[in-house]
């Protein structure tokens, strides 16, 4: 258990009487020496080349067994694996650790590539919720639709859905991308830190309700905003940006990105200080 | 956390109650509970079709009461002899598990006194009662139901299921799903969520001489929808007006003769997948419900916040 320790150097938080205390000792806040690489041993990740392609048909498999196979995959050296068969199971492709072709030759349920990082995923079909939840690098790309919670507290890395997204896309989210081509449902953006959200379609009611940061851009019609989410101009720069990541990410590449409407967060509401040390995977 | 399904032909009658089966099967674990079908099945239309219990089911997770064969014996008479007073006329009946019953009957008076005089006998309930509908529910999960009460056999058009995790009230087959919309016949409702006005509802329509048989928060839904019926509501204009009237977070089919509705909280705060296609539609919590009749790549989604839609066969 972690040690609680005053600290006298006040911070802009401990000045607006928050946090108050520090965890000491065992904790997650570790810090990525760059001095120490050498030494450093990213847990569960392979040298795998991406010309050395397999499928692997996971029809009668569960997700646990399925998962575990695709690890034994990469440990062999395979960087191109093609999934058949999801047939909308859930937790398909967890925990990825480093870059891979992974390709679903059909649609995932429930958490479908969860808690990743680094690999390339292309999504022949749909996905439930919570898609790419905790996505640290990467790409994702849902060729069809999505359901909710898509891209809930991603880190970094582009999330694509070619389709349209259920509600609370973005919830929680602490960076990367998510590019939406259809529309999404309500709470899009919800209590968002930092990051980009993009949807060329509509959205739902309360978009980017209790937003602390980041910044969602919306090409259709608004149900409603959320508390403390406001427009904003936009700039030259974001209409560049917005070109360069839709040609990227293969969506919306004719989109007039000049009529888009951009939202952020009002911060009327916000007492947010304590930002995402971007080291942190490197502790993992 | 419930699994709710259901499916509708559009054009042909199919083995309904065994592909409603399969999709509840899948959904088993987010209910193990109890788990209910409300099935449209393929009849004549001339005689109504009353399924009761007079008893609960005391197997496993049930806190009811061990009664013996003999008490639901002198219920089951109890119901005989008022079906008789009311000049009703049993033209079959089967007695499925010690508890439970499918009568068919002849019948042409209003259908609200019917029903509180069939349940004036003690541990009496109404499951259902339609020319068409066929509503079973029971503890287990949706093979063991299906098996103990040979639903695979039944051929029909539509249908709509529930598998329970009981969590607001008993294991107990008055607290399963599906809910009988009374007093319309035909009329079914099965609900995933929880709904936060449920006291301020019910006692308004129980004022208004409505009936709750649980103190299932589900049951609301069905008896709200049958209300606005009664007043000359369309299904789909309840179903929108249910959106405003009821608080919570919530996603449920009703059923009728000849339709299959869902609706959703505008939170869109639990799941639903949808299929829908030229001849068939069909919805599950999850994708692995629709995938359990339709294996082969399709194109789904989730109905968005706020959502009514209804189908008709």
């Amino acid at each position: 258990m972690a040690n609680l320790k005053t600290t006298g150097k006040k911070s802009k938080a401990q000045s607006m009487g928050m946090h108050t205390e520090v965890l000491t000792g065992r904790t997650q806040q570790k810090f990525f020496n760059p001095d120490e690489a050498e030494n450093f041993y990213y847990f569960g990740t392979y040298d795998v080349d991406f010309n050395k392609r397999t499928e692997l048909n996971v029809k009668d498999m569960e997700a646990p067994e399925a998962n575990k196979k695709i690890d034994s995959l990469m440990s062999e050296g395979y960087g191109t694996i093609v999934i058949k068969n999801p047939q909308g199971k859930h937790s398909l492709g967890v925990g990825i650790l480093n870059k891979l072709n992974l390709i679903f030759e059909g649609s995932l349920g429930y958490f479908g590539v969860g808690s990743c990082d680094g690999p390339n995923v292309r999504i022949n079909g749909r996905v439930g919720w919570s898609c790419a939840q905790n996505l640290m690098a990467g790409k994702v790309v849902v060729e069809k639709n999505a359901g909710s919670s898509f891209g809930a507290a991603i880190r970094g890395g582009d999330l694509i859905c070619k389709g349209s997204v259920g509600a609370r896309t973005g919830i929680d989210m602490k960076g990367g991308t998510i590019i939406v081509g259809g529309d999404a449902g309500a709470f899009t953006g919800f209590m968002m830190q930092r990051g980009r959200i993009i949807v060329l379609g509509d959205v739902g009611i309360n978009l980017g309700d209790s937003m602390y940061d980041g910044t969602i851009f919306i090409g259709g019609k608004i149900g409603s905003f959320g508390s403390d989410a406001v427009t904003s101009d936009l700039t030259s720069s974001d209409k560049d940006w917005l070109k360069r990541k839709l040609k990227v990410a293969e969506i919306g590449e004719k989109f007039d990105v000049s009529k888009m409407t951009k939202i952020v967060a009002g911060k009327k509401l916000w007492n947010y200080d304590n930002l995402e040390p971007t080291e942190k995977k490197g502790a993992i | 956390m419930c699994g709710i399904a259901g499916l509708i032909h559009k054009d042909k009658s199919v083995n309904i109650g065994s592909e409603l089966q399969l999709m509840l099967q899948a959904l088993k674990h987010r209910g193990p509970d109890s788990t209910g079908y409300a099935l449209y099945g393929d009849t004549d239309g001339q005689n109504f079709i009353m399924r009761f219990k007079v008893g609960e089911n005391v197997g496993e997770g049930s806190n009811a009461v061990n009664e013996e064969t003999s008490v639901y014996d002198k219920r089951k008479k109890i119901v005989d002899k008022n079906l008789s007073d009311l000049g009703a006329t049993i033209v079959k009946e089967e007695r499925l598990t010690p508890y439970s019953f499918r009568y068919e009957i002849k019948y042409d008076k209003d259908l609200m006194e019917f029903s509180k005089k069939i349940e004036s006998a003690e541990m009496t309930e109404i499951l259902s009662i339609g020319k068409s509908l066929e509503l079973i529910k029971d503890i287990g999960d949706a093979k063991e139901v299906c098996d103990r009460y040979n639903l695979d056999k039944i051929t029909g058009t539509h249908a709509i299921g529930h598998a329970r995790m009981a969590t607001e009230s008993g294991v107990d087959i008055k607290s399963a799903h599906p809910f009988w919309g009374y007093p319309f016949s035909d009329v079914s409702v099965v609900h995933n969520g929880q709904l936060t006005n449920y006291w301020n509802n019910r006692r308004g329509l129980e004022n208004k001489g409505m009936r709750f048989m649980s103190e299932c928060d589900s049951e609301l839904i069905a008896v709200y929808l049958a209300e606005k019926m009664r007043k000359g509501a369309t299904l789909e204009e309840g179903m929108k007006d249910s959106l405003k009237g009821l608080d919570g977070v919530f996603t449920y089919f009703v059923a009728t003769k000849d339709s299959l509705g869902m609706a959703k909280d505008t939170m869109a705060a639990k799941p639903l997948v949808l299929y829908e296609s030229d001849n068939l539609v069909a919805m599950g919590s999850e994708e692995i419900a629709i995938r359990s009749i339709l294996p082969q790549e399709i194109d789904t989604y989730d109905p968005f916040d706020g959502e009514v839609k209804v189908w008709q066969i």
